[in-house]
């Protein structure tokens, strides 16, 4: 029980931290927060297990988010029958193209001895590869965004439940990182960070601009929900009587049959949104409580022990007769694809896709600093990294408000000085993150719960 | 005459505008790979330390404008980059001090202290947002073009017109002073000699009584000046957002490393060679191609090979490209 002492003490404080929100500003607040550090918790633990398990760094966090909130737009939305109408089938003749090429490319590859022709033959297939594609495709993208262009202008998606695109989110997120592990994971750590980053841009740049597939730029509103409607439950009498019951007391006090309504409707309204959220952090909380129990099992087994073998000596790991490329290559996969569950979580608990937003900083800076802060190598400490850096992220703006407030107070309401700082404070969530992660790299490198290994 | 006319035409869509946008993008690869040579990490804080010597610029033009001090025809921000340069510096010194000292003492590998610059990119971002805010500023002054469409028109009589923006002269002119310079530093002066041993062999250099010390502060030095002389001559050419020059960070990676990291000529190319590859894989040549075919022969379409959409996109693949098949870099760097 003692070696667990510290990883209670740590998450009890975080727990009355969030409930210190909830009393003092709001619960829906605090549930929005917890949510939110429900998503960013899976987001670390697959950025751990690359990382802390491994020695990966993968700087390209953001792309597999983006690829998880597009599997919610490709899984969950109803498919648009007149764009498929219009282009579907040159677009499905695309996708045909596509894997033509990368098998005639492998298939080169395999048969063809290295020699400079063969790098001509290959550059040959893409090139008239990528003309095809563009012939192809043309009219068809043209056909497909004229439809309904306001609305929809894209090909739609399965129309299947939501819940299944967080599966759909973990294997193209999963499908990437093998693409970009078999290019990449030679390189020596820091390249595999600047490349691993700019691949990312790569493909939010696709998603961005194909606006046949997600709309891009346009944005993807209304997506389905695994909870119920705000609007459906205020009008449930299940619900209302629920709320009337847990507020029985607070009801009791008021005289007026009108005025009671009034209170009740509002406790209705309230009451309703906060359900909402917490269904979804029961569902976040399933996801994540699957996810720890697996990987602290994989941790500790056999497999763990060769990951960490690999990581803290690669070229004795080789000697033992592991093979360390494949084996980075699946836990690259492995954490990319939890990254990628975590990214369609998130779209799914926004209700909306926006291309637009996923932005380096948010995505992957903030989440490696969250696994450092946490603890790398320790579940336990990347789930708490990832709920203490979230909290401080969206906490960091009122609080630095509330201390210019205390320090300005002197001075008076139009004071050049105190308005610039007061219009600045969301801004001191760079200052407050910055300064956090370059304490603990400084004074506990290994981070807020540092890795524990048992020995048996 | 159409010849001329389409020549006209890519010269002022692609060349002039490439030139002058990957002279922005060396002075920032430099920056990049001196970092990278000499102190052994990849600086992530790169963009945003080149927004803060840009902030000085910007803010010491402002008050230059309001004492009504100004250079006449010249954009007043040219008196203000040494100020800004002398502050960048005294910037990155203290930072150096305060934080990365530590590691390098300790002897941190190149990733511990990859991350500790992230930490430096928060810290820098939040103190320019808090100074100067996210918006978006322009801050040239005095004549915006040298040579303006109509007047080359009128000039020459051809149907397309040449146009340079003072910015570009400008930007180039500074870029290939600067450049100059410091290759004449680095390989002629006794200094640029200990810098360049040390960047190739630490302990061979250690031994022959070269002091770290002052390598290190020579090294902060020069990237300071160039971080600063680059984000302003960006911020004048196109316009300072904090924002943007964060993001500038990454075709600026992209050139250093085509060009072979750690090697300084090689990231004065590289940036050339991003910039040149974005913009001719991104231009429309509809307009050059109906100059130089015959009538029959005109095309309908764009002649576009990538939308613009893909800028980024384009540089990035090279990198992923150049790394694939060469990954020390066109003009070979370190190994990886």
């Amino acid at each position: 029980m003692r070696q667990y002492t510290n990883v209670i003490t740590a998450y009890l404080i975080m727990f009355t931290l969030i409930i210190l929100v909830g009393i003092f500003q709001s619960w829906s607040i605090a549930l929005t927060i917890l949510n939110y550090c429900l998503i960013s918790a899976v987001m670390t633990i697959g950025a751990n297990i690359q990382w802390g398990y491994a020695g990966l760094i993968n700087f390209g966090i953001m792309g597999y988010t983006a690829l998880g909130g597009l599997a919610v737009v490709l899984v969950s939305v109803a498919p648009v029958g007149e764009a498929w109408r219009v282009g579907g089938l040159n677009m499905m003749i695309c996708l045909g193209v596509i894997i033509g090429i990368v098998f005639s490319i492998r298939l080169t590859l395999k048969k063809i001895a290295k020699s400079k022709n063969r790098n001509y033959l290959i550059a040959a297939i893409i090139i008239i590869g990528i003309l095809l594609l563009r012939l192809i495709s043309a009219p068809a993208i043209e056909n497909i965004e004229a439809v309904e262009p306001a609305k929809t202008g894209f090909l739609g998606g399965l129309g299947l439940p939501v819940l299944f695109s967080w599966i759909a989110g973990a294997f193209l997120a999963g499908g990437l990182a093998f693409v970009v592990g078999k290019v990449a994971l030679g390189l020596r750590a820091d390249y595999l960070a600047i490349a691993t980053l700019l691949i990312a841009e790569i493909v939010v740049s696709i998603i961005k601009h194909e606006d046949w597939l997600a709309r891009g730029v346009k944005n993807v509103i209304g997506l389905k929900r695994p909870a119920p409607y705000e609007i459906n439950l205020q009008q449930s009498p299940w619900f209302i009587d629920l709320v009337e019951k847990f507020h029985s007391g607070k009801l009791a006090l008021i005289n007026s049959v009108s005025e009671k309504q009034e209170v009740l409707k509002q406790l209705v309204i309230d009451a309703s949104s906060v359900y909402v959220k917490l269904c979804f952090t029961g569902l976040f909380l399933t996801v994540v409580i699957i996810l720890l129990i697996v990987t602290q099992k994989a941790l500790y087994s056999p497999w763990g022990r060769m990951m960490r073998a690999i990581r803290d000596n690669e070229e004795a790991a080789g000697a033992m007769g592991k093979n360390v490329v494949k084996q980075h290559l699946l836990i690259f996969i492995l954490g990319s694809a939890i990254v990628g569950i975590a990214g369609a979580m998130m779209v799914t608990n926004d209700g909306l896709f926006t291309p637009g937003s996923y932005r380096p900083m948010r995505y992957t800076f903030v989440i490696w600093v969250m696994v450092i802060v946490g603890g790398t190598g320790n579940n336990f400490g990347a789930i708490l990294g990832g709920f203490v850096v979230w909290f401080l992220w969206v906490e960091a703006a009122p609080i630095a408000l509330f201390f210019i407030n205390l320090f300005t107070a002197h001075l008076p309401e139009t004071n050049e000085i105190r308005v610039h700082l007061i219009n600045s404070a969301p801004y001191f969530r760079f200052l407050v993150i910055g300064t956090a992660l370059l304490v603990i790299m400084r004074f506990r490198p290994q981070g807020i719960l540092p890795e524990k290994i048992i020995k048996n | 005459m159409d010849f001329i006319n389409a020549i006209l035409v890519l010269l002022n869509y692609t060349i002039i505008p490439a030139l002058t946008y990957g002279s922005q993008l060396a002075l920032g690869a430099i920056f990049v790979t001196l970092i990278y040579g000499i102190l052994r990490f990849a600086n992530f804080a790169t963009g945003d330390m080149m927004s803060f010597g840009t902030m000085f610029a910007v803010l010491l033009t402002y008050y230059f404008q309001s004492l009504g001090i100004n250079l006449g025809i010249f954009p007043t921000a040219l008196i203000t980059i040494p100020i800004a340069t002398f502050m960048m510096i005294l910037y990155m010194l203290s930072i150096d001090k305060f934080v990365f000292e530590y590691y390098r003492i300790k002897k941190s590998p190149p990733v511990q202290l990859a991350m500790v610059s992230v930490g430096v990119m928060f810290v820098t971002q939040a103190i320019i947002r808090i100074i100067i805010g996210p918006a978006d500023r322009t801050f040239l002054d005095g004549e915006k073009f040298i040579l303006k469409a109509s007047e080359f028109k009128e000039m020459t009589g051809l149907n397309e017109g040449l146009t340079i923006k003072s910015t570009q002269a400008i930007t180039i002119v500074i870029t290939m002073i600067v450049v100059s310079i410091m290759f004449w530093f680095l390989n002629r002066t006794k200094t640029g000699t200990s810098m360049r041993a040390y960047s190739d062999n630490e302990d061979l250099a250690l031994l022959s009584g070269i002091d770290p010390k002052k390598v290190v502060l020579i090294t902060w030095v020069i990237a300071g000046i160039l971080a600063t002389i680059g984000g302003t001559l960006y911020g004048l050419d196109k316009s300072y957002r904090p924002f943007v020059y964060f993001n500038n960070m990454l075709p600026i990676f992209a050139a250093a490393i085509v060009g072979g990291i750690g090697n300084p000529f090689g990231a004065f190319l590289g940036g050339y060679v991003i910039a040149f590859a974005e913009i001719f894989l991104t231009y429309a040549y509809k307009k050059f191609f109906t100059y130089i075919l015959p009538e029959a022969l005109e095309p309908n379409s764009m002649m576009q090979i990538l939308s613009t959409d893909y800028k980024f996109a384009v540089s990035f693949s090279i990198l992923v490209i150049v790394l694939l098949f060469r990954p020390s870099g066109i003009f070979k760097g370190k190994t990886l």
